[in-house]
């Protein structure tokens, strides 16, 4: 399974035509203890760099965008009553929808871990 | 990253050692948060927090308090509180309006130190000069490191570092011999939850810090907890939920204004009870996880009726809540929609305080 970066701080796992789309360490760092996820219908269709959802912490409300354009298939309903899972585990139980992926070309705009990595190290 | 110009209080260094996230507050640069919001808010709600007040300002005010002018610049009636005891109030101005809230501590029959918000201190302590009699205040804001220690343990984690039970009723303060030095403290606070105010020396405030935290029950909080466990309670925040073009009729906070005495602003207050208020403050809890967050407008029928003074996640109750005000004639209103323009989220208007079983009485 590949695992791709967003210069906002979303991850996309991706397996075959299906992506699972959550927010980085980095975001969650930033954005405190997460109270609030505002999870799409089911069947929403996005652009890549669309808004997707939103995530509200203690300090801030703050929307994560679409990596790549697709179409909403799952969600994890999870988070409705449960959001800090996100803090104890942005990478794996905190993901927050799988997308069916229109386009895999658009892969290509996204960072890999190790670019990513270097991304977030020249940020404060 | 902070720019120049910040204060920093005597603990800075124990804030920048212990990670904390530092942020600027009413000209201070002040601690946010340690570990994270949420733990230090259940630290506080559970077991004890120590939060660094130290940027809060301080004022003497001695001689005969009978006829020193101090009546006349605040709210609460000044000459009846017992020695030993405190009581909440206000500085307002002319049109009935809020320049700072404020503690007044009877250290003794011809002594008092009032305690008022550091963003304001500065502005409360010239306003009280023109309003007292020459040389009966005095700004001893430097000279204390004022540390909260606040949760249901708090009173036992206290007894232990002092060597004795400490048995103040609440608003109640005493001196208390802590690190060698005769040191005030007293049963306030600002979180809910049984809790003290501890005045040690600036010079003292270190020790102090490190002496209190070496009992495990104790962890540091900041000001994102602070905020959170405030708001639950309904406690209003200065700059927030009380301005200058904000009374305490309007903020629902009458019952700290004596009217049996003549204070600034008595006139304008009654004359606007009489004419009618222009707006009133209500608390309201979010039927979502959503927060409500300030300047989030009020809505009625699709109509706005209000705007949000103070919002949060309450932990307490897994929802938003908030402080706001609304045209007076709302203010009975069950059902209102919070909103920031895009999204709108039902509430439900209720009565404070949102969060009922603290400790703070016990």
């Amino acid at each position: 399974m590949e695992i791709y970066f967003t210069k906002e701080h979303e991850w996309i796992s991706v397996k075959q035509n299906v992506g699972t789309v959550g927010i980085t360490e980095y975001a969650v760092e930033k954005l405190g203890d997460i109270t609030y996820v505002d999870l799409p219908e089911i069947g929403t269709e996005v652009k890549q760099g669309e808004t997707l959802c939103e995530v509200e912490s203690v300090k801030a409300a703050s929307e994560v965008y679409a990596p790549v354009s697709g179409k909403v298939l799952e969600v994890n309903a999870r988070l409705e009553n449960s959001p800090e899972i996100i803090n104890s585990s942005p990478l794996a139980d905190g993901w927050i929808v799988r997308m069916e992926i229109l386009n895999k070309d658009e892969l290509k705009n996204l960072m890999n871990r190790e670019e990513y990595e270097k991304f977030i190290s020249t940020l404060s | 990253m902070i720019g120049s110009g910040l204060k920093r209080t005597p603990l800075f260094g124990e804030h920048i050692s212990s990670g904390a996230k530092m942020s600027p507050f009413g000209g201070w640069e002040m601690p946010i948060s340690y570990e994270g919001i949420i733990a230090e808010y259940n630290q506080c709600r559970k077991s004890a927090a120590v939060f660094d007040t130290c940027h809060m300002g301080q004022f003497k005010i001695t001689g005969d308090i009978s006829n020193c002018g101090i009546e006349n610049a605040v709210t609460q009636s000044v000459g009846t509180i017992p020695v030993g005891k405190s009581r909440y109030g206000f500085i307002l101005n002319e049109r009935g309006g809020v320049i700072d809230d404020e503690i007044i501590f009877r250290v003794s029959e011809s002594e008092l130190i009032m305690v008022v918000n550091a963003a304001t201190f500065e502005n409360d302590f010239s306003v009280l000069k023109s309003r007292l009699k020459p040389g009966r205040i005095e700004n001893i804001s430097s000279v204390f490191g004022k540390i909260d220690l606040q949760g249901p343990l708090s009173r036992e984690i206290l007894s232990d570092i002092l060597g004795g039970e400490v048995s103040l009723k609440y608003f109640g303060f005493s001196f208390f011999d802590f690190l060698g030095e005769k040191t005030i403290i007293s049963r306030t606070g600002y979180t809910g939850e049984l809790g003290f105010e501890i005045f040690v020396r600036k010079e003292k405030s270190v020790e102090a810090w490190r002496k209190i935290l070496s009992d495990k029950r104790v962890k540091p909080a900041g000001l994102g907890a602070r905020d959170i466990l405030r708001l639950e309670m309904g406690y209003s925040l200065y700059g927030n939920d009380l301005d200058e073009d904000t009374t305490p009729v309007e903020a629902g906070l009458e019952m700290f204004v004596c009217y049996d005495k003549d204070f600034v602003g008595r006139e304008a207050l009654i004359k606007e009870k009489k004419e009618g208020l222009k707006k009133k403050k209500i608390a309201f809890k979010t039927k979502t996880r959503r927060s409500p967050r300030r300047h989030y407008k009020i809505l009625r029928g699709g109509n706005s009726i209000g705007e949000v003074t103070s919002g949060s996640f309450s932990p307490a109750l897994s929802c938003g809540i908030g402080l706001g005000f609304v045209s007076p004639e709302f203010e009975d209103e069950k059902e209102i929609v919070i909103s920031d323009g895009r999204v709108g989220m039902e509430a439900e208007i209720m009565d404070l305080p949102f969060y009922r079983d603290g400790s703070l009485k016990n």
